[in-house]
């Protein structure tokens, strides 16, 4: 970046410094080749389906292709804002967002903090193996060990309900227990991954401040709240962005999975409602319709998160 | 520091709490890890009649007997590690020479091309334009299908970019050409040797990426040949589908049922050992990985 400057403030003839370019760019070929695969592979895999999304202004038709299917407008997005089921499934999305980001968002530093108090090198090193673990499970084994536990049948959960005299319950055919399900298993899963990088960002705090703190008599509480929290603001900031931004994106593995006749009316999400009218019933441009819309919220979500955080707290993702 | 300041009495409880919430973490966590593993090492009777809570009751290994005589499971889980091995090396491959010249700063043109990258993080063609593609390319119901379109992740590069900046100083590259090594030389044989951990950060990313995900299966493949583990799992932990002929060996019906019960459990942890395996190993550097995930680049 320096000799970039430099060469730029010296300001010789055009010609000279395109000359130069090009001689850099000889010498440091290698460097061009390399980067040719990832940049053919990105421009296909990303950026062909970018121009894909055409499809939700257009009926598609499989033997004319993309280009050639008529034009149809917005017709694909008043359908899906005409009916009533499109807002259900609005509203589903947006609920299971917000509980999983209001009940998870806080836990993974609550985590990292009380990790970061512990002083026995054996039982923090511990108690990190064992929460990260739960993050290496796929959705499908995840959902599996849920379905194996809350067993009307044979569920561990049921059989502490019988034992104390209760009635089984069929967990996951009751549409009210659905969302604290999916929310609390994430949370299982998660929270100690989620902790790592706020305990990266403790390992960074100030021990000048803390050992002032110290000194000045501040409690462990008041050491938390008064430096070590503010320390790590701007990674929490950063985090909560990027979780707003990913308001309207539940994740389709997980909620496929979970999804039964008896649990629809509360667990039909944008993401599954997108494969179903797609893949299953091939109504492409429908579908390709309901995603854009969903990829839209979630870049403006984005960026009025990044805004608000920049105003009020001066640390943001950009 | 303890030596000289004494803690003070509401320190020394706020210590008790914050061990006790962690118990109790530890708790939660861990004992349906736990209790997974004793169901499938327990007598089918045992498991279906609640008679396991933390340790197998009458041990026995019937559950992962009927794992390793059904067909489908061993099929699925030789699909997966060929997607896997074959899938981690091409992301390897990838992310480095994607990476690497973007570390440099000789490279013109670096600004715009990191731009080119990120704008695929923020904005995709969706579902239906990726699986439109996918068959385009005639990759549908391939093996390729799982591993072609899922070859590079934008942000893994960043990481490992990041990563290049951080640790290899302009300095070494100068003193390489120097000493004749051109670029290609510098990477093959100084800067990946530097690598070694971010190198394991993304092999256990990609890795466990492709060993757990479905979605992909679910929509490119047909052939059930083809099938990965994970679409195996779920007919039969979710949809609860189990081919009969896979419990011949039981002819009375409940003892075929308790079978089948125990059958999950084993299979849940087949599938997960793999993976779990892996973590210790490259554990230290999960960790460094993540922290450079968190330096802004």
């Amino acid at each position: 970046m320096k000799a970039h400057t430099t060469l730029l403030q010296h300001k010789p003839p055009i010609k000279v410094r395109m000359g130069k370019v090009f001689k850099k760019m000889r010498v440091h070929w290698p460097l061009y080749v390399l980067l040719l695969p990832p940049i053919i592979y990105v421009a296909i895999f990303s950026y062909v389906p970018m121009y894909g999304v055409l499809l939700a202004f257009k009926q598609y038709q499989p033997l004319k292709g993309i280009i050639g299917s008529p034009w149809v407008g917005f017709s694909h997005f008043e359908q899906f804002f005409s009916s009533p089921s499109s807002w259900r499934i609005i509203k589903n999305t947006v609920l299971i967002s917000l509980y999983s980001l209001v009940a998870g968002f806080p836990l993974p530093i609550l985590l990292a903090v009380a990790l970061n108090e512990v002083r026995k090198h054996w039982f923090k090193k511990t108690v990190q193996m064992v929460t990260y673990a739960p993050y290496f499970i796929s959705s499908v084994v995840l959902v599996g060990i849920v379905m194996q536990v809350l067993d009307p049948r044979i569920g561990l959960v049921n059989q502490f309900i019988q034992f104390f005299g209760g009635e089984p319950i069929n967990f996951m055919g009751e549409t009210q227990f659905f969302r604290s399900i999916y929310v609390w298993m994430g949370i299982w899963q998660g929270t100690g991954y989620g902790a790592i990088i706020y305990l990266a960002a403790l390992a960074g705090v100030s021990k000048d401040l803390q050992e002032a703190s110290i000194i000045d008599g501040a409690s462990k509480v008041r050491r938390i709240w008064h430096v070590d929290l503010p320390s790590i603001r701007p990674t929490i900031v950063i985090l909560l962005v990027l979780s707003i931004g990913g308001i309207m994106g539940v994740g389709f593995e997980t909620i496929y999975l979970m999804q039964n006749n008896l649990n629809l009316s509360v667990s039909e999400i944008i993401a599954t409602y997108v494969y179903k009218v797609g893949l299953i019933n091939s109504n492409y441009g429908f579908s390709t319709a309901i995603g854009l819309f969903n990829s839209m919220i979630n870049l403006i979500l984005l960026i009025i998160a990044n805004f608000t955080a920049r105003k009020l707290t001066d640390s943001g993702l950009w | 520091m303890s030596k000289l300041i004494k803690p003070t009495v509401g320190d020394r409880i706020f210590d008790v709490i914050i061990h006790l919430v962690l118990c109790v973490g530890f708790i939660v966590v861990a004992y349906p890890l736990l209790y997974v593993v004793s169901a499938s090492f327990s007598n089918p009777q045992a498991v279906v009649s609640g008679k396991v809570w933390l340790f197998p009751v009458n041990p026995t290994l019937q559950g992962y007997a009927a794992v390793f005589k059904n067909p489908q499971i061993v099929t699925g889980f030789m699909n997966s590690l060929f997607y896997m091995i074959v899938g981690t090396l091409l992301n390897i491959v990838m992310t480095v020479i994607a990476a690497y010249p973007l570390s440099r700063k000789e490279l013109q043109g670096r600004n715009v091309v990191t731009l080119f990258f990120v704008i695929t993080m923020f904005f995709s063609g969706g579902l239906i334009p990726s699986y439109l593609l996918v068959k385009n390319l005639g990759l549908l119901d391939t093996r390729w299908a799982l591993i072609i379109p899922a070859a590079m992740s934008v942000w893994n590069v960043i990481i490992t970019r990041t990563f290049f900046q951080v640790t290899i100083p302009q300095e070494l590259y100068e003193a390489a050409q120097i000493d004749g090594a051109g670029d290609f030389r510098f990477l093959v044989s100084i800067a990946i040797k530097l690598s070694a951990p971010i190198i394991a950060v993304m092999a256990l990313y990609y890795g466990v990426g492709h060993w757990n995900t479905y979605f992909s299966a679910l929509i490119y493949l047909k052939s059930p040949e083809l099938f990965p583990l994970q679409i195996i799992l779920r007919s039969i932990l979710v949809i609860n589908n189990i081919d009969p002929t896979m419990v011949v060996d039981f002819e009375v019906l409940q003892r075929k049922q308790g079978l089948t019960d125990v059958l999950k459990y084993s299979v849940i942890v087949v599938a997960s050992v793999p993976v779990l395996l892996i973590y210790p190993f490259v554990q230290k550097y999960f960790v460094k990985g993540v922290m450079i995930g968190s330096i802004k680049g």
